[in-house]
């Protein structure tokens, strides 16, 4: 087994269309890694890149000690999930998982062996007869991660491998393939656009934009302290709320004339500075009110269950407050809301980088 | 999804059915029962009267030497034909499929020789291979073959299976070409990644899922050589020499046409329609069936 580092790798299309813009990225043994981000974000470039199914425009691909740059990809010793899953459509199900033993050479009991190994672990030990057009989706899918893993790779790529699934088997295969990772112990690449697989099947988050990296960490690290904007609004749900503001002095912002105690801020910003302030909808406290309370008029509700959602506005700008099912009056018209001071999040207006300690 | 329409009187269905059965009855049921009843008459020397005779023509026409000649050189033709053109057609479409510099330019030169009538394609080639002004003659008997199409049935016949090949290639690469766009490319790259080279994933990948395409064009490539070569044949050989290119429609065309035995013609082309008939046939069950996914 290996681990995969990226060294500034660049992809540029014909027409000088740059979809991957000097990505570097370490990624270490057997770890979960997930590149989530919005489409066109270069993810699935990135991915196909290290597969070996797109060329390298500029910078390396290490997997392992070895650049991989000019190396086909049956040489990488990868494997791949597809999102159409990509099962060989004219092959049973036992064969589909044989071929890449096969085409290595490998002796038939061994192949045996291991297509039934890998079968009892998806249970799909009954179906190895079947073509693919005879199994659902979730099947497809075992048997695309069975393909996968028979051939025991250095590397699992996943390319969006849930989202031709609907929404309870999507859950279901999603703890599966956690499961399967952990026992497996093989370093993963994941991509998707769904920020809740990205958060909990990562151990190592990657938030991409408009092909570049905009934060690594945990999905804690990433949560707690998204490094930009763009990662404070794409990673939560619902996204987190950006209201203008000023710098009043040390630890303290103001919103609307309402003054706010931060933990994380930046030393030195003069006061009188533009800055964004950036606070969760499930983070914010509403009722009590207090010295630094910000008042919210709520439009409307929305009724998830056991949350409900108020969306209004806090000094012009739209606002989302997330509370448990009864704590708020579904009918109240104005809010009055704190906040922790450490659940802050100041940002740069213009870099839209974060105004955090150094 | 409901296609049933309601019509409100039985004329309408009927009226707009017509234009349809007018012209399959008018072009195929009635020249087609007009054989069929041509093959039990025999017409005396001059053609003045005619007589029926039973089975008479088809005992005498399997009879013949000849009939059984231009069935093995129909096979032969068709074989040959029928090979080259799925062969090249597929290298062709493989080569086109890829993402090439000014591909679509390759893939419209590709399919315009299928516009060419087939007596202009043989007029074309025998340019090339007339044995005293063809242009491409001389470089071949340079390189020491009495090339002469015009005497050696064995030449007259490459000459003919290269015409044919040529002008169907068009043909099959289109429905080659649109078989290959048909497999998703991620089934391709999945075989990438599990270890197979370019030609190991063509027979194990490629070639399977094209096999519906390819059993299609079989069919229609052995009804083309069996049937539509008749120009190409005409104007590059003319059957001959001394018959050796004479297929089963040939003979159908020089028995009755030229040498007025229509009972004979007539026998010879109700037996070549149960033929395409039978191979439909099998085209429709196997079709059907999808051949093996």
């Amino acid at each position: 087994m290996a681990g995969v580092t990226l060294d500034t790798v660049r992809k540029i299309y014909a027409g000088n269309v740059e979809a991957v813009k000097g990505v570097s990225l370490g990624i270490k043994d057997g770890s979960f890694c997930v590149l989530v981000g919005p489409s066109g974000c270069g993810k699935s470039t990135l991915l196909r890149m290290i597969a070996g199914l797109e060329t390298i425009s500029g910078g390396a691909v290490k997997i392992g000690d070895r650049v991989v740059n000019e190396v086909e990809p049956s040489d990488r010793d990868i494997a791949m999930v597809f999102q159409n899953y990509a099962l060989y459509p004219h092959m049973s199900v036992y064969d589909n998982m044989a071929y890449g033993l096969k085409n290595r050479g490998t002796p038939k009991p061994e192949i045996e062996k291991r297509v039934k190994e890998a079968a009892r672990i998806l249970a799909i030990e009954n179906f190895l007869e079947r073509k693919p057009r005879q199994l659902s989706g979730g099947q497809r899918q075992r048997v695309a991660m069975g393909r996968a893993i028979v051939r025991k790779p250095q590397v699992f790529l996943f390319d969006e491998p849930l989202s031709n699934l609907d929404a309870k088997l999507r859950v279901q295969m999603r703890v599966e393939i956690k499961r399967l990772q952990r026992a497996l112990g093989v370093t993963s690449i994941y991509v998707t656009h769904d920020q809740v697989e990205a958060m909990t099947l990562s151990d190592q988050l990657v938030v991409m934009s408009g092909g570049q990296i905009e934060q690594v960490g945990t999905p804690s690290e990433v949560y707690r302290r998204p490094e930009t904007r763009f990662v404070a609004t794409f990673i939560g749900s619902p996204p987190m709320n950006i209201l203008p503001g000023k710098v009043e002095g040390p630890g303290r912002v103001s919103v609307g004339g309402q003054i706010i105690a931060v933990t994380d801020m930046r030393d030195g910003l003069a006061p009188g500075t533009a800055i964004e302030v950036g606070l969760r909808p499930e983070d914010v406290q509403a009722g009590t009110a207090g010295a630094s309370a910000l008042t919210m008029d709520v439009d409307f509700v929305e009724e998830l269950g056991a949350t409900q959602l108020f969306h209004g506005k806090v000094a012009g700008a739209d606002f989302v407050v997330q509370a448990s099912t009864g704590q708020i009056a579904a009918d109240a018209k104005s809010l009055t809301l704190t906040v922790e001071p450490g659940n802050v999040h100041l940002f740069d207006p213009q870099t839209t980088k974060r105004l955090g300690r150094v | 999804m409901e296609k049933r329409a309601i019509f409100s009187s039985r004329t309408l269905p009927y009226l707009l059915l017509l234009p349809q059965m007018a012209i399959t009855i008018i072009f195929f049921y009635w020249p087609a029962s007009q054989a069929i009843w041509q093959s039990f008459l025999m017409e005396d020397a001059f053609g003045m009267s005619s007589e029926f005779v039973g089975f008479e023509n088809y005992r005498l026409l399997f009879e013949q030497p000849e009939y059984y000649r231009a069935m093995v050189t129909t096979i032969i033709f068709s074989s040959f034909v029928a090979l080259f053109s799925l062969a090249c057609s597929l290298l062709l479409a493989t080569q086109a499929d890829k993402n090439l510099r000014g591909g679509e330019t390759y893939k419209t030169l590709l399919i315009w020789p299928y516009a060419v009538a087939p007596a202009i394609a043989g007029v074309l080639w025998i340019f090339m291979f007339h044995p005293t002004m063809g242009t491409l003659s001389r470089p071949i008997r340079v390189i020491g073959i009495d090339w002469n199409p015009m005497l050696n049935g064995t030449h007259a016949m490459i000459l003919l299976i290269l015409s044919a090949t040529w002008k169907q290639i068009s043909y099959n690469f289109l429905f080659f070409l649109a078989g290959l766009q048909a497999i998703p490319k991620s089934v391709i790259e999945a075989a990438a990644i599990d270890g197979s080279g370019p030609l190991r994933r063509f027979w194990t990948i490629i070639f399977p899922l094209l096999s519906p395409t390819t059993f299609f064009l079989i069919v229609v490539n052995i009804v083309y050589v069996f049937f539509d070569t008749f120009g190409i044949i005409d104007a590059v050989t003319g059957g001959g020499p001394a018959g050796q290119t004479t297929t089963l429609v040939y003979k159908v065309y020089a028995d009755g046409r030229l040498g007025g035995d229509l009972g004979g013609s007539a026998a010879q082309s109700v037996i070549l329609m149960i033929i395409v008939i039978a191979l439909t046939a099998i085209q429709f069950r196997y079709v059907e069936r999808k051949v093996q996914y």
